[in-house]
């Protein structure tokens, strides 16, 4: 659906060069939900403009909906933006028009007739959950409800790729979850490909189907949303999923566990997708004399599963322990002895 | 009452300075509002990143605003009279003075066009885009309408000032309150003229203000 190859995006200014965005390739496949995840000034969002040509890159092949972006005329860009719409943080209604003139906008530049028109924005305003609102401004609208605008008025000439900037990083956690709804809803009925930028791990992991990490314009780490979960690769994508995984306070009771119980043994198992669901910690417990106590728990749930850590310190008999650690082991769930260093 | 107080007014006179005041005031205040809305669109499109981006362009054009605005109003009249000559064969008379007042006008307002543009929300200016705007429609559907209320406060200042300016014009005969208030009231020695001509300029000029405050409330759905 979407394919960058060897994409860089430079700009210049009074300090110098700076590179957006650094031989990026990626393929984003037609009707999934892609995320690109990264810190601020990482290059994400120069990434997304680069997908609906807000921004040309300079150098490299961008590819949407088998078309070479890249290459062609103001004209043919517009036609493509027709079908490659976008969501913004902040967004971005008009305050001079009503709810319904809104989402009519895109319509109009598509030079769609009126009675059309006004039958597809109803279709919207129900689609997206605000009937009885056509006729208010913005101005009146709450935060969650002027994004249902923004994804109504994205919608209108039925695209093939949304485009997602931030879309919930200015909403409340309850409101992003209602929103993060509401596009997966949009994927499944309409099948169209999501693209996202955000730096909130609790976005991919609620509706991404794959993820790429960003990081100084480059794409460090890429691949299934479970897989990145469970086994990341570079330090900030640790960082990343420690956000959902590991609460912060975390870190201080296993250092006063291993205080407490200096001749315990704290492991973290992290736990993927099916293994989730079986109940390793009762046979644990069955099968070995051991001392088992709970330190930490947490399991999250992405799209395609259950993701999940759980830190136990386990005290006995030191080759019960070792038996305890190889039967985890067997049970395909990745263990890891937390020490003192 | 009224003809004690003010014993030397000639009243069909002066209704008809004042109608000749308002019909200055009304047309070149809508030459000015098309002018200046192209000159403040001109100084906006082609301003760095925007959508006719071309610093030549952007800078005669700035070079313009800011020559006829810093021409003090009295100083450009008389520099404008060959110019009023060759385009009216006239220099007398109300619509002599419409080159002038516009001229003097247009790039003032064009400043509050640019700010009022200026003002816009950059995120809305590339929604547009990323819809697949066109320039005349990024103008006519989004710079436009979303700048209205400071367009309209701007043109209600600039129509305030050309209240002003057409009573300067009136010094050199363009008729109105301003060439009243200098012949008949100053020249002769009667101040109850240039006080009567003076009230109806500020009703005038309070009116202005108040059906521009109006529409500018009534249009901003902020």
């Amino acid at each position: 659906m979407i394919s960058l190859k060897d994409v860089s995006k430079k700009f210049k200014t009074k300090l110098g060069t700076i590179i957006a965005v650094d031989d990026v390739n990626l393929d984003i496949k037609q009707g999934e939900i892609f995320g690109i995840i990264g810190y601020s000034g990482a290059g994400k969002s120069t990434m997304i403009r680069l997908l609906n040509g807000l921004e040309k890159p300079t150098a490299g092949q961008i590819i949407v909906n088998g078309k070479e972006i890249t290459s062609i005329n103001e004209e043919k860009l517009r036609q493509v933006r027709h079908k490659v719409s976008m969501i913004f943080q902040h967004f971005n209604l008009l305050w001079s028009r009503t709810v319904a003139e809104n989402i009519a906008f895109p319509l109009e530049i598509a030079g769609v007739p009126k009675e059309q028109r006004l039958a597809r924005v109803n279709e919207l305003i129900e689609l997206v959950g605000l009937e009885g609102r056509g006729n208010y401004y913005p101005s009146q609208l709450s935060g969650g409800q002027k994004q249902r605008v923004g994804i109504a008025r994205a919608l209108a000439n039925r695209p093939e790729v949304l485009l997602c900037d931030e879309a919930t990083s200015a909403l409340d956690p309850e409101t992003t979850d209602a929103i993060l709804d509401l596009l997966v809803s949009i994927n499944e009925k309409l099948g169209l490909t999501i693209v996202l930028i955000t730096h909130e791990m609790q976005v991919i992991q609620k509706i991404c189907n794959r993820v790429a990490v960003m990081e100084g314009g480059r794409v460090v780490e890429e691949g299934d949303v479970l897989e990145v979960f469970q086994n990341p690769q570079q330090p900030i994508t640790k960082r990343f999923v420690s956000q959902v995984s590991e609460p912060t306070q975390t870190m201080q009771t296993i250092q006063n566990l291993l205080d407490i119980y200096p001749n315990g043994k704290l492991i973290k198992l992290t736990f993927v997708g099916e293994q989730t669901e079986q109940p390793i910690l009762s046979r644990l417990i069955k099968q070995f004399e051991l001392e088992v106590n709970i330190v930490q728990g947490n399991i999250s749930h992405t799209k395609s599963g259950a993701f999940g850590t759980l830190i136990l310190q386990i005290d006995g008999d030191a080759l019960a322990v070792d038996e305890a650690i190889r039967f985890i082991h067997e049970q395909k769930v990745s263990t890891e002895v937390i020490n003192n260093d | 009452m009224i003809n004690t107080l003010f014993p030397n007014v000639d009243w069909p006179k002066m209704w008809e300075a004042a109608f000749e005041t308002l019909y200055m005031t009304a047309i070149s205040t809508i030459l000015t509002a098309i002018f200046g809305l192209a000159l403040g669109l001109l100084l906006f499109l082609t301003s760095p990143h925007q959508a006719w981006a071309n610093k030549l362009a952007n800078w005669l054009t700035g070079a313009f605003v800011n020559i006829f605005r810093s021409i003090p109003f009295i100083i450009l009249i008389i520099l404008l009279i060959p110019f009023t000559k060759l385009l009216l064969d006239t220099i007398r008379g109300p619509n002599a003075a419409f080159p002038a007042l516009v001229i003097g006008a247009a790039p003032f307002y064009a400043r509050m066009v640019l700010i009022g543009l200026r003002e816009i929300d950059k995120g809305v200016l590339e929604a547009a885009r990323s819809m697949g705007a066109k320039t005349s429609t990024i103008i006519l559907k989004v710079l436009l309408p979303e700048s209205l209320p400071a367009l309209v406060s701007g043109i209600t200042v600039t129509c305030i000032s050309l209240v002003g300016y057409t009573a300067m014009a009136g010094i050199i005969g363009a008729g109105g309150l301003g060439t009243l208030a200098f012949l008949d009231g100053f020249q002769r020695n009667r101040t109850d003229v240039t006080l009567m001509a003076t009230i109806l300029i500020l009703i005038l000029v309070f009116i202005i203000q108040w059906i521009g405050d109006m529409v500018t409330m009534k249009i901003d759905k902020r």
